[in-house]
């Protein structure tokens, strides 16, 4: 029997988690001499007072929807896949090759060709730490630990030392042709006549994040594969019972965990900068895990909670543009949020048990 | 490479290697008794922005050093209560941890000092001074022995001999001492410990306390000893570089050193070089860079002799299911 219905496994749990985060972050923001409401308010404003906030905030909301799916499959199989980051950067690589290297007709094709090329990069990061977890018990969060520096030594040494152009001194590479340009939000409104912010970032790979959480919703939910994972990941022993292959199951859940995170760059590297740069992905590897952990890994929460830190991500912005609050408050609020529903899990939901039981002993 | 080139890159070893050397000390004691620490990083970087900040505001490096552990032992009694009390999981506490102290090091830098996340520049009773051993005047013109004992071994500052110090201390406490024993006990078989009347949660805790005085150690060495003040991120991934190097260590105390000594090593030659020409063969800066994340994925694939944690590491105990 279930200690707790499940809408408060759900809903109510997370809830009063960001509810502590909030008020904790408030406290920060108090602490520095600043106005918590008056923030608050900035920041809707600034994130969604407009299209042109709204259009950040769904940009960083799409890269944090791949990482976080990333994130969230791995747990499935309870596995925690640190290295989004570095399969990210990564995946800004294949796109790099992909879009410098290939004459591609239309944007189309070339957004098909950057996504495979992203994903296959990015998985192929992930695929040394899950052998060496399924094969030699290395403990795979170390490892893509490690992968996550070596892959930033990896980058450095190709943008300074190979994509870089001739005569440039940015470690960047070229920048991508028009012809693999693709559309903003902007461009893809203005047919049906709404207008959007011409200067926004979001692309049209917010409509591949958003086919990506439905096709994870179908993976692990509706797949003979995803229940493989699910089973792997609540008892090792009764999935090896069942038939179930350890080593197959760590391997492609870590290999779809980096194909998800890889595919990221299709939104930052070929989606806003048109070009490879040093620390492309800015972190959106680790915010992962927080959206993941936010949304209890399923791909619709993952979803909200991709938007909400897009809010937060733009807002926090706004913030430092305005006042003196600097960007690094969104890091804190992120801590917390990892913090309260990914460590402190149990904090919140001992008493809440507790009060659930009493209250169906008292109807009993 | 002469002779004295050698001295001065190892010399800089030295004192790249102990902010490492602490952070895995530290690292060693609390995984050891069985909670997972991926938050060193996080540590030093909290207790190097408070001990830089507290000197530059008193003027006094010993007060900025107790500010750099209790500010370091906040975050690990944060961590204890997530990961021992909550039996939260230890690894996304320790994330939570590294992101906490980034964030707050920042704001909290800007709002004090107004100088972009940094804090003012630490100048005479504000850094340790470098200590010159006796009779390193006296021994310098001696060939070869003169300048290995004036150069490097003297003139680095008190934490530098305190945290090589650390390794035989450490040595001694964990394989000489009851404590010890039963701390290493509590990351084998907690089971056992508790069944001996010992009480799990008070060991760990005790574990994670001493890896909070370590890091804060290592954080108050990085803002008032290897450099003058804090900026942003200074600590650079040192924190994982020593998780790394406890790893290389198989969790031991001499192993740990030689491995810091390593990576120490490893970032004075990529400081001095950008890219180091051996014989025809160049080895771009990178390579340096990454080579000790390398050494530790190839060392945890168990090719060259395997690393086996602590068997306890990483799971909360519950005392009756």
């Amino acid at each position: 029997m279930d200690r707790m219905p499940k809408w408060a496994d759900v809903v109510l749990i997370p809830l009063i988690s960001l509810i502590l985060a909030a008020i904790l972050s408030a406290l920060v923001i108090l602490g520095i001499g600043e106005d918590p409401v008056a923030a608050v308010k900035m920041m809707v404003s600034g994130a969604l007072g407009s299209t042109y906030g709204w259009g950040y905030t769904l940009y960083y909301a799409t890269n944090f929807m791949f990482t976080g799916l990333a994130v969230a499959v791995a747990f499935h199989a309870r596995l925690f896949n640190i290295g989004g980051e570095g399969q990210a950067m990564l995946g800004g690589l294949g796109v790099a090759i992909a879009c410098l290297y290939v004459p591609w007709p239309h944007w189309t094709l070339a957004l098909g060709g950057a996504a495979v090329l992203a994903a296959l990069f990015g998985a192929a990061w992930a695929a040394i730490p899950a052998w060496l977890q399924a094969k030699r018990g290395s403990h795979i969060v170390i490892t893509t630990i490690m992968f996550n520096f070596i892959a930033s030594a990896v980058l450095n040494y190709v943008l300074v030392n190979v994509m870089r152009p001739q005569g440039s001194m940015d470690p960047a590479t070229a920048r991508f042709s028009e012809t693999v340009h693709l559309p903003t939000l902007h461009e893809l409104l203005a047919p049906i006549g709404i207008s959007f912010s011409k200067a926004a970032p979001a692309n049209v790979s917010l409509l591949v994040a958003v086919a990506a959480c439905v096709l994870v919703w179908l993976l692990i939910w509706r797949t003979r594969l995803g229940y493989e994972i699910r089973a792997y990941g609540h008892s090792e022993t009764g999935a090896l019972y069942a038939g179930i292959s350890p080593v197959r199951i760590t391997m492609i859940a870590m290999l779809i965990s980096g194909g998800l995170a890889g595919c990221m760059a299709i939104n930052n590297v070929m989606g806003e900068a048109e070009r490879l740069v040093l620390n492309a992905t800015e972190g959106a590897g680790f915010i992962g895990i927080a959206v993941a952990l936010m949304g209890r890994s399923h791909p619709f929460g993952v979803f909200l909670s991709a938007i909400l830190f897009g809010f937060l991500y733009q807002g926090g912005a706004e913030l430092a543009l305005w006042t003196s609050i600097p960007r690094e408050l969104i890091v804190v609020i992120q801590a917390l949020v990892i913090l309260f529903t990914g460590a402190l899990d149990n904090m919140v939901r001992m008493p809440l048990e507790k009060l659930f039981l009493s209250l169906r002993k008292g109807r009993a | 490479m002469d002779f004295l080139t050698l001295i001065q890159i190892f010399d800089s070893t030295i004192r790249l290697s102990t902010p490492l050397l602490l952070a895995c000390l530290a690292g060693l004691f609390s995984e050891r008794a069985g909670v997972y620490d991926i938050g060193l990083e996080g540590k030093m970087l909290m207790a190097a922005f408070f001990s830089a900040a507290v000197a530059a505001v008193t003027g006094s490096v010993w007060l900025g050093l107790l500010a750099g552990i209790a500010a370091s032992m906040v975050l690990a009694g944060l961590h204890g209560v997530a990961a021992i009390t909550f039996r939260g999981n230890q690894l996304i506490s320790g994330v939570a941890i590294n992101f906490l102290a980034a964030g707050l090091t920042v704001l909290i830098a800007q709002d004090w000092f107004q100088q972009g996340g940094r804090t003012p520049s630490l100048m005479g009773g504000g850094r340790f001074t470098p200590l010159s051993l006796p009779l390193a005047e006296t021994l310098a013109p001696v060939p070869v022995i003169g300048p290995i004992y004036a150069e490097l071994l003297s003139g680095h500052s008190i934490l530098v001999y305190l945290a090589f110090l650390a390794v035989p201390a450490s040595w001694w406490v964990l394989n000489r001492t009851r404590f010890g024993l039963r701390l290493r006990a509590v990351g084998e078989n907690p089971a056992a410990v508790d069944t001996a009347g010992v009480s799990v949660v008070g060991l760990r805790f005790a574990a994670v306390a001493i890896c909070g005085l370590l890091c804060g150690i290592a954080g108050a060495y990085l803002a008032t000893a290897l450099q003058a003040g804090f900026v942003k991120d200074m600590t650079a991934g040192r924190g994982f570089i020593a998780l790394a190097a406890l790893i290389f260590a198989k969790w031991r105390p001499w192993h740990a050193m030689w491995a810091c000594l390593l990576f120490g090593f490893l970032q004075a030659v990529a400081l001095r070089y950008q890219n180091l020409d051996i014989g025809g063969l160049v080895i771009p800066v990178q390579v340096m860079d990454a080579l000790p994340y390398i050494l530790t994925v190839v060392i945890l694939a168990g090719f060259v002799g395997k690393a086996i944690p602590p068997r306890a590491g990483g799971e909360p105990y519950v005392k009756e299911r």
